[in-house]
């Protein structure tokens, strides 16, 4: 367990290492993003750009930029070329928002995709498993801007059932808070819950035709009895596995989700920075973006082995 | 693949696995039926320059700002004052305008709805062909070599993975969109449309690789592989002629689900400003300059937004179908393994049979 431990961090370092050198790279091999002049503005001095090349190091060569910026963003002492804010500072500020959204989503299409999936599979061929399997493709083939443009004309714009967007802290008042949050989170999560019942109810269907299913029938077990505690836990497994591996990539889709419901998250903040090329931001999100993913990479390894016994960890961090 | 069963009719009562898997996608009535949709989505598209130019007479960028419409006996201004488009005037004005016009520019939408799907369909297409090619050449390279070619290709598709696939595909879009790109002889310019193709192409490919390796790693394993190497069988012989024919299946069920996959994520590009460029147009674009107007003119998000719902949904219900024909067993898997990823040799390994 030690030496797994040991050896998954140095693979999220390395990986988290190239993800920084790559990212750094390609904002600087840009052609026409020269940081010093647009900070310089359209009434640029050769003497300006000159101070400020001066101030913010951009003269000295890459590797000594990359230390610098590495530091800052661990020191917290990284300042953004755009507005000159204290970047750390704007992420922490974003994480309420973007938190709050994507463990909202989670929980959601968690509860709805298990549900609808073993609903499915245990009516599999019936009415009900129809109507959910055609709901669950249109989920995963939905665009989600479509989704929220759906939601805003008939649930904001013409009925005024909820509110368009906007953020309220949960200790301010829980109630706003959920109802600010209701179809950002439903929007998020359509795509997974559809996909995930799919996913649960063939993994159940294969489930079912195993022995120890026949086993448990054969000892007198319940139906529902059987369903849950055999076939359902045992087909659980990937579910986990792609849960671990979505949650911590969900920063991509809080992007578009923020955005367009202007929750102030993080997601927001990222798109922003990207449109004004602005590089630090860019970079602290980036990599917090992927640590996330690279920790939940891992996680998901371990829950793994400890829901399927028959996973050794050494095997699976090949 | 139709000509596979017609190839073998010589051989009556012997049907092959290609005729059978046509069997039984030819019993599956909705997989045809969503097939069939898909089909006139295409024609839907392919007829935009006749719609253009015989029945609206404009072009998808053509703007008609401050023009008026004679309908019946009144006029109608294409964009009131106020900024608001004209809405759908269906045949009342001999076809133009049949959707209205696309906000303060006043193009033509049902022109630019046409316009727009050839450049989503030419993309989602496109972009799948790259990432299922990078895929099962990536993928039968690390699984047929291993060692430290699959070591090599392994770590690269552990960085790719490490970002969050939308974040990278912004992040590509706007450095490139902006400077263009420029590789060896190959030099593209910020608005052509290869540059999201290959963005999406690109992002997408360890979602490939992985299930592609497993697959080929148990594949090398058989007698049939064995033989052509004891024959003396080079490895690429050995790759592509007798490993890649027994992953067609597989493959194919992929390339459907990658048509699938870029075109949403060519949708969200476009939406957010950092996929398809002006001049061109994308239904991810429509969508983008409809939002702004939400309020007044909802249809101008809807229209767009639908027709990539329509599409994904066609090409995924008939991947599905394609699916069950190809192998009955498979079914949902393939889609497991390609994005559980790390995890995912162990989840075919524990449930596959």
């Amino acid at each position: 367990m030690a030496r797994f431990i040991v050896r998954r961090l140095v693979g999220m370092i390395a990986v988290l290492f190239a993800v920084s050198v790559i990212v750094f790279l390609v904002f600087n091999v840009i052609p026409s993003s020269d940081p010093a002049q647009r900070m310089a503005g359209k009434a640029a001095t050769p003497t300006l750009i000159e101070s400020i090349n001066e101030e913010w190091g951009f003269d000295d060569s890459l590797p000594q930029q990359y230390v610098k910026m590495m530091e800052n963003i661990f020191t917290g002492d990284l300042i953004s070329y755009e507005g000159r804010e204290n970047v750390n500072e704007r992420i922490v500020e974003g994480i309420p928002a973007t938190f709050s959204l994507c463990l909202g989503a989670a929980v959601i299409w968690m509860f709805f995709g298990i549900l609808f999936g073993y609903l499915s599979a245990v009516r599999a061929g019936g009415r009900l498993d129809n109507s959910l399997t055609v709901l669950a493709v249109a989920g995963i083939s939905m665009p989600l801007p479509l989704l929220a443009a759906f939601f805003l004309n008939y649930l904001t714009y013409k009925t005024e059932i909820l509110p368009s967007g906007g953020f309220v802290e949960f200790t301010e008042n829980p109630l706003e808070w959920a109802e600010h949050l209701i179809l950002p989170w439903v929007t998020l999560a359509i795509l997974y819950i559809g996909f995930y019942s799919r996913v649960l109810r063939t993994n159940m269907l294969d489930a079912m035709h195993e022995d120890y299913v026949r086993t448990a029938r054969a000892k007198g077990l319940g139906e529902r009895k059987v369903m849950t505690r055999h076939v359902l836990r045992n087909s659980l497994v990937p579910i986990v596995t792609l849960f671990g591996l979505d949650v911590g990539a969900l920063l991509g889709g809080a992007i578009v989700i923020e955005g367009i419901f202007s929750l102030g998250g993080i997601g927001e903040y990222a798109f922003l920075s990207l449109k004004n090329q602005d590089l630090p931001p860019i970079m602290a999100i980036v990599l917090f973006g992927a640590f996330f993913i690279v920790l939940f990479n891992a996680l998901v390894d371990i829950a793994y082995a400890y829901l399927d016994p028959r996973v050794k960890l050494g095997e699976s961090a090949q | 693949m139709a000509s596979q069963p017609n190839a073998e009719e010589a051989a009556p009562g012997a049907a092959g696995p290609w005729r059978l898997a046509w069997r039984r996608l030819r019993r599956n009535r909705i997989a045809l039926a969503f097939l069939g949709l898909f089909v006139l989505i295409v024609a839907f598209c392919l007829a935009a320059p006749l719609w253009a130019n015989q029945v609206a007479d404009t072009g998808p960028n053509d703007t008609h700002t401050l023009e008026k419409l004679g309908v019946g006996g009144e006029t109608r201004e294409v964009v009131s004052p106020s900024g608001k488009p004209i809405g759908p005037q269906w045949f009342e004005a001999d076809g133009k305008f049949f959707l209205g016009a696309d906000g303060r520019l006043g193009r033509d939408e049902m022109v630019r709805l046409m316009y727009g799907g050839r450049t989503s369909l030419l993309i989602g297409f496109s972009a799948a062909a790259i990432m299922t090619l990078l895929g099962t050449i990536l993928g039968l390279l690390a699984g047929y070599y291993r060692g430290w070619t699959d070591t090599l290709i392994a770590r690269t598709m552990d960085v790719i993975w490490a970002f969050p696939v939308t974040l990278l595909a912004i992040a590509l879009g706007l450095a490139l969109a902006i400077g263009g790109l420029r590789i060896g002889p190959i030099h593209l310019s910020g608005e052509s449309i290869w540059i999201p193709i290959l963005i999406i192409g690109f992002v997408f490919v360890p979602y490939m690789v992985r299930p592609i390796r497993g697959e080929v790693l148990s594949l090398r394993e058989k007698e049939f592989v064995e033989a052509a190497i004891a024959q003396g069988a080079s490895p690429l012989r050995v790759m592509f002629a007798e490993i890649l024919p027994n992953m067609l299946s597989t493959i194919i069920v992929f390339f459907t689900l990658n048509v699938a996959n870029a075109m949403l994520l060519e949708s969200l590009l476009s939406f957010l400003g950092v996929g398809v460029q002006p001049p061109n147009t994308s239904w991810g674009t429509m969508i983008g300059s409809g939002f702004d107007l939400l309020t007044s003119a909802p249809l101008l998000t809807l229209l767009p937004g639908t027709m990539i719902f329509l599409t994904v949904l066609a090409v995924n219900v008939f991947g599905d179908g394609l699916r069950d024909a190809l192998d009955p067993r498979a079914k949902v898997r393939v889609q497991v393994e390609a994005r559980a990823g790390m995890a995912a040799d162990e989840v075919s390994g524990g449930v596959a049979p």
